[in-house]
């Protein structure tokens, strides 16, 4: 019989806070995150890489949480939405999306803005804000106040 | 409830005050349900049917039973009993037979999502497939093959539903105005077509998910993702035989709903699970894929019409017929069925109209409230056939509908009496159409068709809604004034985005004359400790809250005044009030502050008077009744929000290719509580409809397995799909009973844009759409209609 896989140490830096976790390593990051650090901002719509619910920035990069298993996060450096905002104050996006009414029920909003996150600060990421956001699916807002929310961020870069 | 003060005088209704619900959920502080841990708490999974109908002979759970950190494992046999709103027809888990492809058959609860997952695989069932029942158009003439053989035996709710034992019609509604065949008669054309619509999910972002604990001395807590808190615990209590005392129903945040969280859900079974596992806490939460095909969806409807009109353009007879697939229950499609007949005419009159709506079972998921119920699947049919119509008589579709259009004086197919305040849907089309510059091309679509090559078109439609609710629904609200002078309030909606709590916070801070910042409206539902509500359903959360708020606010004011009287020496009829403090009107200096009485007065010697400051205000809807189960006459509309889409569309003829170019679309909101806020209700409103319209739908095999429960194979529109121009526009005729006006517009924008767009394609490039989604495809094969070609299966059906 195969042995079963054991846990494995993982090293994580999660919004600036270093991590030592034991943890199996097929285990997704999405429910490490959500689970084994009670970070539950960042959110599950499918579980299959299709909605963007899950969306964090892996090395400085947009990712899909639930796509990534623990083991291949050994040693990054992730920020989540809670890793946004600091001393209270909203962040440049966080804070355009509440002036323009960016979100609804809220559950797409944590993966929409790290999306939009990564697309103001890299405006050559993408050829334009919808196809920034064309991962990211909300099924409240119908987008156009999403659009708002990330030109007005633009505006107040 | 409306008051005739000019908008210059209202402070802060109509103003586009700032969201109360939104820093939590920017920062991802916000608790919905799914991200609840308690301690102890177990994981739930559910062993689902791999058939869409079959007989269980066995089911073999010893297996599941042993693994270790499996606490408990329920199957249909611990259930003795069925749960319903309107048509009690429906087991937690499937007992002896299963009835559609994904029914739960078993649930597991362990110490681990994983682990549950693996007990559930270990769940050996016996099933003796049989035939399923798939087409309910096949159902309705089927007597030998039943889905529901005991629907005799079942409870329903007599006043206003008709289920026929022995068929598969869990219910038939009759709408009988004039003489239709008389009509008919008068017609110089009568024209008969049908329409279709597949099963639409409501795709929440944030799935059905509850956490029950089941404790000592059977009291039962549920955390719940759910519109319905009241309903919920009222369900819970009926199955499980509690006292109301005991069952306690919590709602955080919640994730979007869309009607798929307006009845009961996970949360019976959670519940179960919770007292098998020995009272500790369950979360049942359900993957993307259980949202598909083991939570309801939005029922299909084949939508036969058959019309007289005259050659002048009067539509003289129409008859109607309905066949809504419900799929395995019909709990709450019955309810849909008899909403879609009463308005089954659009807001259009029809002095001779004949409606058979019919609930059909079959073996596919089950059908329940979908934003618009059933007024979005109607609307496509109706307003395509409405430019059938104009056509056969050569006359312009948006004269031909204001020509037929309801305006004071008309009489509704029910029999109602439209009136001046019910709403002014000609003018809702003629903003839409002018918005679109409709009847023409502007100069530069005249270039960017012969940039393009493609074809330019534009249409306008016309929709009516009313809640879809018992006649007899009401609501409460509750303020409590703090030390400080400030309010809590509550109520038992559920806000998800739609903006409702932060008009109510506007309202309540109007009638009191406090700014909104001073009063703290609790968002999270909780029945432990807020007044009733049915449900948050059907667009009627802001005219009914809204006038409860109203009464609470009124209450409030009367007490502190009484208290304020005796403390000032005055006749309450000579005081007033200020942000700050009650004063006597001729000699303000005199003067007591709300935070003085608050909590009761107390005089410098130490005698106290008054105690807490407490408003309390009921609502009942006004003046509804049952319908005539032969005629169908009655009062059924609590009231009437109208609205007209105008869309330019442009269409590749050779490769049915198109793109939507432009949207504008006219509410009458009675008035416009907080604009900024409608306006994204209304976009986000059409963009759901525009995924109905282009892609949205399940498609089934022939054995009903549904083959694309999942975002990979069932799209929903992306940030690539919004048309480039989106218009929404508010029309405010004010309506008598609402408050400040105000009329519900939450599942409105969805109705009728499938049609707007069909019809531009159709003006476009021909091609002549009768079932719905629209895809590019979809026009390429109408455009080839009569050519000799086999169209492949497995298409949305
Ligand atoms: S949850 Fe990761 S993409 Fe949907
Ligand atoms: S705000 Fe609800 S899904 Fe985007």
């Amino acid at each position: 019989m195969k042995e079963p896989v054991k846990e494995q140490t993982v090293e994580l830096t999660v919004n600036g806070d270093n991590y030592e976790i034991n943890v199996h390593p097929l285990k997704r990051l999405l429910d490490v995150l959500r689970e084994d650090l009670k970070l539950t901002g960042t959110k599950e719509g499918c579980g299959e890489g299709e909605c963007g619910a899950c969306t964090i920035h892996f090395d400085g990069e947009p990712a899909l949480a639930c796509m990534i298993p623990v083991c291949q996060a050994d040693g990054a450096e992730i920020t989540t939405i809670e890793g946004l905002s600091s001393d209270g104050r909203l962040s440049l996006v966080q804070e355009a999306f509440h002036q323009e009414g960016g979100t609804q029920c809220g559950i797409c909003t944590p993966g929409m803005i790290m999306s939009a996150t990564y697309y103001i600060d890299n405006p050559d990421s993408a050829e334009n804000m919808r196809e920034a956001l064309a991962g990211n699916q909300c099924r409240c807002t119908g987008y156009k106040r999403i659009f708002d929310s990330v030109e007005e961020a633009f505006k107040n870069k | 409830m409306r008051e005739d003060t000019p908008q210059e005088e209202l402070n802060y209704v109509g103003k586009g005050t700032e969201r109360v619900d939104t820093t939590e959920k920017l920062t991802g502080k916000a608790k919905y349900t799914g991200d609840l841990r308690m301690p102890g708490m177990l994981h739930a999974a559910v062993k689902r049917s791999p058939h869409a109908r079959a007989k269980i002979n066995n089911i073999d759970t010893s297996d599941a039973e042993a693994i270790p950190g499996v606490h408990a494992v329920v199957t249909g046999k611990e259930f003795d009993y069925k749960l319903g709103l309107y048509l009690v027809d429906k087991d937690v888990l499937a007992r002896e037979r299963v009835r559609h492809h994904g029914e739960a058959v078993a649930a597991v609860a362990a110490e681990s999502p994983g682990l549950a997952e693996q007990a559930v695989k270990k769940i050996d069932v016996d099933y003796e497939v049989e035939e399923p029942v798939l087409d309910a158009l096949e159902a309705i003439e089927d007597d030998d093959k039943l889905v529901h053989p005991e629907l005799d035996d079942y409870d329903y709710f007599e006043p206003a539903f008709s289920p026929q034992p022995g068929t598969n019609v869990a219910n038939h509604t009759k709408i009988r105005k004039g003489d239709v065949e008389q009509g008919f008669e008068e017609a110089d054309h009568v024209i008969e077509r049908e329409y279709t619509n597949p099963n639409v999910q409501h795709v929440p972002m944030e799935t059905h998910v509850a956490v029950a604990s089941w404790k000592e001395q059977d009291e039962l807590d549920v955390h719940t993702s759910c519109q319905s808190p009241f309903t919920v615990r009222n369900l819970l209590c009926v199955a499980f035989d509690l006292p109301h005392t005991n069952v306690h129903v919590e709602v955080p945040y919640v994730g979007g709903g869309f009607g798929g969280k307006a009845g009961i859900g996970v949360e019976p079974l959670a519940a179960c699970l919770s007292k098998k596992a020995n009272g500790r806490p369950v979360k049942l939460e359900a993957s993307r894929e259980e949202e598909f095909s083991l939570l309801p969806c939005r029922s299909g409807l084949t939508y036969r019409i058959k019309s007289g009109v005259t050659e002048d353009g009067d539509l003289v007879a129409q008859k109607m017929t309905m066949f809504w697939d419900s799929g395995a229950y019909a709990d709450y499609a019955v309810n849909v069925t008899r909403a879609s007949a009463y308005s089954a005419s659009g807001p259009y009159e029809i002095p001779n109209a004949h409606v058979d709506a019919y609930t059909i079972y079959t073996n596919k998921p089950y059908g329940t409230a979908y934003r618009g119920f059933g007024h979005v699947e109607f609307s496509w049919g109706l307003e395509r056939h409405m430019d059938l119509l104009a056509e056969t008589i050569d006359m312009d579709p948006l004269e031909f509908r204001k020509q037929n259009a309801l305006k004071p004086g008309s009489i509704t197919i029910t029999g109602e009496k439209i009136v001046e305040n019910t709403g002014n849907v000609t003018k809702c089309m003629e903003v839409a159409a002018e918005a679109i510059n409709y009847g023409e091309l502007t100069p530069e679509e005249k270039k960017r068709q012969e940039e393009t090559g493609m074809k330019i078109a534009k249409s306008v439609s016309a929709l009516h809604k009313a809640p879809a609710m018992p006649s007899f629904t009401a609501t409460a609200a509750e303020l409590r004034m703090n030390e400080d002078g400030s309010i809590n309030a509550d109520l038992s909606l559920t806000e998800y985005g739609q903006g409702t709590y932060t008009a109510l916070t506007q309202i309540i801070a109007e009638e009191l004359g406090f700014p909104p910042e001073r009063i703290n409206l609790s968002i999270k539902g909780d029945t432990d400790k807020a007044p009733y509500d049915w449900q948050t359903v059907a667009s009627k959360g802001l005219l009914m809250s809204g006038n409860a708020c109203i009464k609470a606010a009124r209450d409030l004011l009367e007490k502190a005044y009484q208290d304020a009287s005796e403390v000032l020496r005055a006749d309450p009829c000579d005081l007033d009030h200020n942000e700050n403090e009650i004063y006597i009107k001729h000699h303000p200096e005199e003067s007591v502050t709300f935070s003085e009485l608050a909590v009761g007065y107390a005089y410098p010697t130490g005698e106290g008077i008054g105690g807490p400051i407490i408003g309390v205000g009921r609502y009942m809807a006004q003046g509804l009744t049952n319908l005539d189960k032969e005629t169908g006459q009655g009062e059924p509309a609590l009231d009437w929000t109208y609205g007209s889409h105008g869309v330019v569309v442009e269409v590749n003829e050779i490769t049915g290719e198109f793109n939507i170019l432009k949207v504008a679309s006219a509410f009458d909101v009675g008035k416009a509580i907080n604009p900024a806020n409608i306006r994204g209700q209304v976009i986000g409103g059409l963009i759901q409809g525009l995924g109905t319209t282009i892609c949205e739908g399940y498609a089934y095999d022939d054995e009903g397995h549904l083959l694309n429960p999942s975002f990979t194979d069932n799209k929903i529109p992306t940030s690539m799909d919004v048309p480039e121009e989106i218009e929404g526009i508010v029309i405010e005729t004010p309506q008598i009973d609402g408050p400040y006006g105000a009329r519900g517009v939450g599942e409105h924008p969805m109705i009728a844009l499938c049609g707007a767009i069909g019809n531009a394609i159709y003006y476009a490039a021909g091609a002549d759409l009768t079932h719905m989604p629209i895809r590019s495809e979809d026009v390429w094969w109408a455009l080839h209609k009569d050519e000799d070609r086999d169209r492949p299966r497995y298409s949305i059906c």
